[in-house]
């Protein structure tokens, strides 16, 4: 399944690049892009996972960002 | 500026404020003889410092705390805290001058940048969604008689819908009554109103600008061109560039690395040279202050952002950062003819009738023999006649497949067709020194002329090559399934290098693929190559070639599809424009790292010999930033 999210508040160039990169590692994540300007998040993953990955990312998103919520 | 930006405008201008405030009392007042003594004042000083400092950073030093708990060290957030606390806390070595002036400014500076960096990513953020605002709000459908507004989502195929003066068309579809003009720009970036009439084809996203128009939907929205246009656009920013990937790679080594030797700097040289710990703990922080990746990581995306929503402003629409980074380095272009280069329609050219004979005459009687063809040949000759056509004159028609007609009009035998047709029924022609089909016409064993019909070159296409040519393309080539003498006309005229006629679409992936070979040999891979076609037919071309780029898109799903840069109108002109957008965007790009990273290291460098102090630091980290995105944004004004 592919599904995009739109992040809030989400102000680091940097951090953005971070949670790419710790989203792209979480188990069963074939995919995943944050795009800095259009504020958004993209997962590609497994669909019997799914929900727990999103869940994972949007640990992993504030964990970098405090105050970046994925909206769902 | 939003809610939250003006709150810490106002916040950074009251901290500015109190900066001000401390730093004149700290220079002007004789502190330390109100006081009584110098270390009172230098405490007093460090309290003044700290107000203004507390009041702009408290956010930042609340983050750095909450991220030290996750394990997240090497953010900005924790940097600037590590930096600006260590510069207030040099006031705990006697021997060193003080620095809270210093630590409080980095902090305010720094605020001052994140600031303008959000307000400046804002700002290109909206005017590239303003770019892009073709959608639709409503629709007009007749309920019960009564003209209602309604989401165009639940408008179905067959429906008919009204678009008034001054409306946006909501759905692509066909219009069945009234005429009026339509503003294609913001799909296409043409200023000139296209006319629409009853059976005429409208695309969803154009405005209409004068009458009022009913119009039978023929796509449901989902697949309607705009809502195609606006995920195309909205998708880009996924597919990432290479000078992206390997500039968020480098932030993720930089930083850590830079970190690591500020440590080794404050540490190293104390301990082991007995040097003033004051000093290399400063040039210590100073590294930290610089070790930020901001600038760079900011400016890359922020560039390729700006340069895919100027290009679409213009009708170019590019698929990702990916593409637009390969089409700057496009060395060989080629070329699809019909349809790309030329219109793809066949005109008549030119009339050559014998001595004595009528041109009018000769293209009439062309006409009436091929009246009941639906040759394309056929076709344009009747256009080109477009007087009546008298049926009664016309009887006993034969079409000789592949040579031409035999009829007889008003009791003449006519022949009219190539030269075989003639030596067959023993009528000697001449030759023309045009290309192009050649119908040859004659009227009972008699020659009477020729007509010459070919496809038009579009008016721009010389102009295109030429500025290809300028902007760095090294060779162009035309694939065509014409005759050789043809494409050799059309290439010479054109002043294209290379053609290869007479190919069948087969043939023409096949020799893509030669081309590809060469391409990527010559350049050692890094010179691109780029194939135009009109996205009808060559879809498996533009999908091998490394930028396909399928022009005249307005309403063709197959070219959306297969082509990595679409040009919504079918002006070869566009392809030079879209890589001089590509081009530009690529410098400012390379730009703004090599401006970024060579300001910060050659700080870096002066801070471990000793000459640079806290203020350059900030300069390096914040100034560079902003003046990186500043220069980004300039990859969106994309002009002519």
């Amino acid at each position: 399944m592919r599904k995009a999210f739109k992040l809030q508040d989400l102000d680091c160039a940097n951090c953005a690049a971070k949670m790419e990169n710790g989203i792209r590692n979480i188990d069963g994540v074939k995919s995943a892009t944050v795009s800095f300007m259009t504020q958004k998040l993209v997962i590609e993953a497994d669909d019997d996972r799914f929900d727990a990955i999103v869940e994972e990312a949007a640990c992993i998103c504030k964990k970098i960002e405090p105050d970046c919520v994925i909206l769902r | 500026m939003n809610k939250k930006q003006k709150r810490t405008r106002n916040r950074i201008l009251v901290a500015i404020a109190l900066f001000a405030v401390a730093y004149a009392i700290a220079e002007l007042a004789p502190l330390a003889t109100w006081l009584g003594s110098v270390t009172a004042a230098l405490w007093a000083e460090f309290a003044l410092f700290l107000v203004p400092y507390l009041i702009a950073g408290y956010d930042v030093l609340l983050r750095a705390a909450k991220n030290i708990r996750t394990g997240q060290v090497f953010d900005e957030n924790f940097l600037m805290t590590v930096a600006t606390i260590g510069a207030f806390a040099l006031v705990l070595f006697p021997d060193s001058d003080p620095h809270m002036a210093e630590g409080a400014a980095v902090m305010l500076f720094y605020q001052v940048g994140e600031l303008f960096q959000s307000y400046a990513v804002g700002k290109s953020r909206k005017s590239i969604a303003d770019m892009m605002d073709i959608a639709p709000e409503f629709a007009n459908v007749e309920r019960n008689g009564e003209l209602v507004q309604v989401d165009p989502y639940e408008v179905a195929v067959g429906d008919e819908i009204r678009v008034l003066a001054g409306e946006r068309v909501p759905l692509d579809g066909i219009v069945i009554a009234g005429t009026s003009q339509l503003d294609t720009a913001a799909l296409t970036g043409e200023s000139v109103p296209r006319e629409v009439r009853e059976g005429d084809e409208i695309i969803s996203g154009c405005v209409n600008l004068t009458g009022l128009i009913t119009v039978r939907v023929t796509k449901p929205y989902e697949q309607s061109t705009v809502s195609r246009i606006l995920e195309l656009v909205e998708n880009a920013a996924e597919k990432k560039a290479r000078t992206e990937n390997f500039i968020t790679r480098f932030a993720r080594y930089y930083t850590p690395a830079v970190t690591g030797i500020a440590v080794l700097l404050a540490v190293v040289p104390p301990l082991l040279l007995g040097q003033s710990w004051s000093d290399w703990v400063q040039r210590g922080l100073i590294f930290l202050v610089v070790s930020c990746p901001c600038a760079l990581v900011i400016s890359v995306p922020l560039s390729f952002f700006g340069g895919i929503g100027g290009a679409s402003r213009l009708g170019i629409l590019v698929k990702g950062s990916n593409y637009l980074e390969a089409l700057a380095a496009a060395e060989t272009v080629v070329f699809d003819k019909t349809g790309t280069l030329t219109d793809g329609s066949f005109n008549v050219v030119a009339i050559h009738p014998q001595a004595g004979i009528d041109p009018d005459r000769l293209l009439s009687i062309a006409a009436h023999a091929e009246a009941y063809s639906n040759h394309p040949i056929a076709l344009s000759v009747r256009t080109a006649y477009a007087g009546p056509i008298d049926q009664q004159r016309i009887d006993d028609v034969q079409e000789q497949s592949g040579h031409g007609v035999r009829a007889r009009i008003d009791e003449h035998v006519v022949y009219v067709g190539n030269d075989k047709l003639m030596s067959e029924c023993g009528v000697g022609c001449c030759e023309c020194e045009l290309t192009g089909t050649i119908l040859h016409v004659s009227l009972d064993g008699a020659y009477l002329g020729h007509i010459v019909i070919a496809d038009v070159i579009k008016p721009d296409a010389a102009e295109a090559i030429a500025a290809l040519r300028a902007a760095g393309v090294k060779k162009t080539v035309m694939l065509t399934g014409d005759r050789a003498d043809v494409a050799a006309a059309v290439a010479n005229e054109l002043g294209i290098d290379e053609f290869r006629a007479q190919l069948l679409p087969q043939d023409k992936v096949a020799e893509v693929e030669k081309l590809l070979e060469d391409t990527h040999k010559r350049g050692a891979g890094k010179g691109k190559l780029a194939f135009v076609g009109d996205g009808i037919n060559d879809a498996p071309v533009l999908t091998r070639a490394d930028i396909g780029i399928a022009m005249g898109a307005m309403g063709s799903d197959a070219a959306i599809e297969a082509a990595d840069v679409v040009l919504m109108d079918d002006k070869p002109s566009n392809i030079a424009r879209a890589m001089r957008i590509a081009r530009k965007t690529m410098g400012i790009v390379w730009q703004n790292i090599v401006f970024a990273l060579g300001v910060k290291l050659l700080v870096l460098v002066l801070a471990a010999v000793g000459i640079a102090n806290m203020w350059l630091a900030v300069f390096a980290d914040v100034g560079v930033a902003v003046i990186a995105i500043l220069n980004a944004m300039r990859a969106m004004s994309a002009r002519e």
